[in-house]
């Protein structure tokens, strides 16, 4: 075992890990702990673009954008965050731009500007030209530019160190972060990590469901560290289902297809979104499309043999345009699919795309144990945290811009507070809970397969608490997920071996997905209320009186050992904004 | 919208459920367990519409946990699967089984000129070492930061696109017979990235680049045999990225 001491840890190397790298690098001793080489983050898989009020190419101003991602979030965002989110957006691009990102140009040679769901002029009057871009790869062009500029700030990377512990130490009645443990993957060797400041930056979950846009990865690690060690999570029956990902696979296609004029048609060939969203139509926002695009295919309007999917067509879009604008998602439907947009529309089905819950923080990243107090020490940014900017529902192009304005911050925040403190004391073997869960996992002869009940956990996810759920689904995937943590204390894994052993990392990743799963569960069954991503078709409406609240859930262990998810609910922050119907 | 052509490439694929029987033969290295490479075979059920890397999930999962490899994303954008497949490099994930001829055995080999750690891992610190080496960062000698963003004309910025697409898979530098003879050429992606650059019109210090991939290791070792272009999914042009450095060496304009 090794000990390591850093003024600042991050784990997590994805856009807001390196966002945030860039900042404490520059003001404190800083490593960032990354399960895989920076580059290979899910951001790099983000395409439309990043939201900013830049007003290049039409008027624009960042109060409507702060409006759009309140009403985007169907009024479960908190408003002060919001606000933040939306005026330092500007700062946030302009940043990027000088640390080298080759966005589009106008003709004039400033940064293009395109159209993204739910994005509007003067409080949705119509769509508005937004989302600053490069091309359909905006967020390889980001986690290139942020790993370039790490590379030039001289960042201090731990690759392929898979956090798996967040150490905790009571000091005068007070709960500290004092650090991390890290599993080499190269070597099977633990590390400890003593810090003054751990940030987390590890991303999200959306590997417990099947149709996924997200990476294999994907495992919400961080958020069950910090779960496991008593610490809330936030809003976690909020996620997102992304309308357009391939029929079958999950791979996103962009939003930003919509937004250059690409349009959903059901098997009849019927622009189906003017029936639900009049105004914003295709590029309402995704919770909406997602419903809609469904309910298409429950009325017997899908396409295809079995009527389980819907078209994204382009074929009127000039090859020219497709080319320039959109020429990865057009090569993926070329690769995986065998099909020509220029020609052909593309089948496609709503995709799991990302998790508005997670962490909770303040506006500066730090982390809260409870509705108000400050874990000191601890940080998160990105989609493992939630600010809450984001709500009920996130908009696209947001999610990029979050990455970039509370990495940052929380960079920021978190070397400041380094400077202020001296290294909390580790707690007394603090290797002791990753010893013990490798050793099991590593020696157990259990018969049950991590394989098998991944599947199982996919299978139940998007079965029952997908776009559409009800008490009786969300109470079917209480009892799986009971039924599958059961059987996973039986798991084995038949390598070995010390050496790059991903078959122990899988397991491991399934114990977090599993965790997270029944805290989504959980936290989803007692929402008795349909708003954004989070759709009860027992409780349809919105009810603003018993559920303007975010949902925080604690894990607890009882004297005999038996754990059980407690559910407490935190006050939204409203400033400006009253909530009111929300049309598109 | 011309939905006949669909209806069909759906039916195939409704239809088509079929599943063939393949064989993997799979380069396999485990120090921990032996000092030597061995060839393993893996016969295995798969739908010929799915990726390679299907089908190494489905034997890690289903028949052999010990079977290491990276990966990530699936659809070819993390550069975590890079792997020599038919005696070619490609990314797994990218690489359909229909497309390979599953008639007969896929070889699935690590990339090579790198040092194999675990099965399909290789070590990628020389690669990232030679990309670092290059300063693949902007670098402007602006006294002022302009308040907005830099002007950049559109046909400017067009000048670099291709060399952007680049997301460091390693597929091309470990395709070059010069790389694999010798391991302090920077090797094609290095190169792609001081392109990338060199030929942005908001950078300052193309001459520092240059003269960096004017060194022996540089540029010049370079034998045009397009092994680079033909290897990389993103389909950057990568040969001719190195030419156009080669040219602006010899010209300084860029």
């Amino acid at each position: 075992m090794k000990i390591h001491k850093y003024d600042t840890v991050i784990v997590g190397a994805g856009g807001a890990g390196m966002r945030a790298a860039i900042e404490s690098t520059k003001r404190s001793r800083t490593a960032v702990l990354t399960k895989l080489y920076p580059t290979r983050s899910h951001t790099g898989a983000a395409q439309g673009g990043m939201a900013a009020a830049l007003a290049n190419v039409e008027e624009d101003n960042w109060e409507w954008h702060t409006f759009d991602t309140v009403k985007g979030g169907d009024y479960l965002v908190d408003q002060d965050a919001a606000e933040i989110l939306a005026k330092e957006a500007i700062d946030a691009v302009l940043d990027l731009e000088k640390m080298g990102l080759p966005f589009n140009r106008t003709p004039n040679g400033t940064i293009d500007q395109r159209r993204f769901g739910g994005h509007s002029r003067n409080h949705g009057e119509a769509p508005v030209r937004r989302s600053c871009y490069a091309a359909d790869r905006t967020g390889h062009m980001i986690l290139q530019t942020l790993y370039q500029n790490c590379v030039k700030e001289g960042v201090e990377f731990f690759n392929e160190f898979y956090v798996l512990d967040q150490l905790i130490t009571e000091v005068d009645g007070v709960s500290k972060s004092s650090g991390v443990v890290a599993y080499e993957l190269a070597t099977g060797e633990i590390h400890i990590f003593q810090a003054k400041a751990v940030i987390y930056a590890s991303g999200g979950t959306g590997k417990f469901f099947k149709v996924t846009s997200n990476a294999h990865t994907l495992t919400g690690d961080g958020q069950a560290a910090v779960y496991r060690r008593g610490l809330p999570l936030e809003d976690m029956e909020f996620f997102q289902f992304h309308p357009t990902g391939i029929w079958r696979m999950g791979i996103l296609l962009t939003e930003g297809a919509r937004g250059e004029g690409g349009i959903l048609r059901n098997k009849d060939g019927e622009r189906f979104m003017e029936k639900y969203a009049p105004v914003m139509k295709d590029l309402a926002s995704r919770d909406v499309v997602s419903r809609s695009i469904y309910t298409e295919i429950r009325e017997g309007r899908g396409c295809g043999p079995e009527g389980d999917h819907v078209y994204l067509d382009l074929t009127h879009l000039p090859p020219e345009q497709l080319d320039a604008k959109l020429p990865d998602i057009t090569e993926f439907a070329r690769t995986y699919l065998g099909i020509e947009p220029y020609t052909d529309p593309i089948p496609i089905q709503p995709t799991a795309h990302y998790a508005m819950g997670g962490i909770p923080t303040n506006v500066e990243g730090e982390v809260l144990s409870d509705n108000t107090t400050v874990v000191p020490g601890l940080y998160a940014a990105g989609e493992v945290a939630c600010v809450s900017v984001h709500g009920a529902n996130r908009l696209g192009t947001n999610s990029l811009l979050d990455i970039n304005v509370f990495g940052r911050r929380a960079g920021i925040a978190a070397a400041e507070y380094a400077h202020t403190v001296d290294y909390v004391e580790l707690p007394e073997n603090p290797a002791e809970f990753v010893v013990s869960q490798i050793e099991q996992l590593r020696t157990s002869t259990g018969n049950e397969r991590v394989a098998t009940l991944r599947k199982e956990l996919q299978e139940t996810m998007d079965a029952n608490v997908m776009v559409f759920r009800t008490e009786q689904t969300i109470k079917t995937a209480v009892e799986k997920i009971a039924e599958l943590r059961e059987r996973y204390k039986n798991v084995s894994i038949q390598d070995k071996g010390r050496r790059f052993n991903t078959d122990l990392l899988e397991a491991i990743e399934l114990g977090n997905l599993l965790d997270l799963a029944e805290v989504m569960a959980v936290s989803a069954l007692a929402r008795k209320e349909s708003r954004g991503g989070h759709y009860r078709e027992d409780y349809p409406n919105r009810d603003d009186v018993n559920f303007m609240r975010h949902t925080m859930a604690y894990r607890e262990v009882g004297d005999d050992g038996t754990e059980s998810i407690r559910l407490d609910y935190k006050p939204v922050v409203q400033t400006r904004y009253q909530p009111m119907e929300r049309k598109y | 919208m011309a939905t006949p052509v669909l209806d069909k490439v759906e039916a195939e694929a409704a239809a088509s459920d079929h599943l063939i029987t393949v064989t993997f033969r799979i380069r396999r290295f485990n120090p921990e367990v032996s000092a030597d490479a061995v060839w393993e075979d893996f016969q295995l059920e798969i739908d010929p519409k799915e990726r390679v890397l299907d089908g190494l999930h489905k034997i890690k999962w289903d028949i052999d946990g010990t079977l290491t490899f990276r990966r990530s994303c699936a659809h070819g954008i993390c550069g975590s699967d890079a792997m020599r497949i038919n005696g070619k490099n490609r990314l797994a994930c990218k690489t359909l089984i229909k497309d390979i001829n599953p008639a007969k055995p896929i070889t699935v080999e690590p990339i090579k000129g790198l040092t194999v750690l675990k099965d399909l891992v290789v070590d990628m610190d020389p690669f990232f070492q030679a990309y670092r080496d290059v300063m693949p960062f902007l670098i402007t000698k602006d006294t002022n930061e302009p308040t907005r963003e830099r002007l950049q004309s559109a046909e400017d910025r067009e000048r670099f696109d291709d060399t952007t697409k680049c997301i460091l898979c390693a597929a091309c530098t470990s395709s070059c017979p010069v790389f694999w003879n010798d391991g302090q050429y920077f090797g094609p992606a290095a190169i792609v990235n001081a392109h990338r650059f060199i030929f942005d019109s908001r950078d300052e210090a193309g001459e520092q680049r240059l003269e960096i991939l004017n060194d022996r290791d540089g540029v010049w070792r370079c034998r045009t045999t397009f092994n680079c272009t033909d290897a990389c999914p993103r389909g950057i042009e990568v040969t001719k990225a190195i030419q156009e450095v080669k040219r602006a060496l010899i010209t300084r304009r860029f």
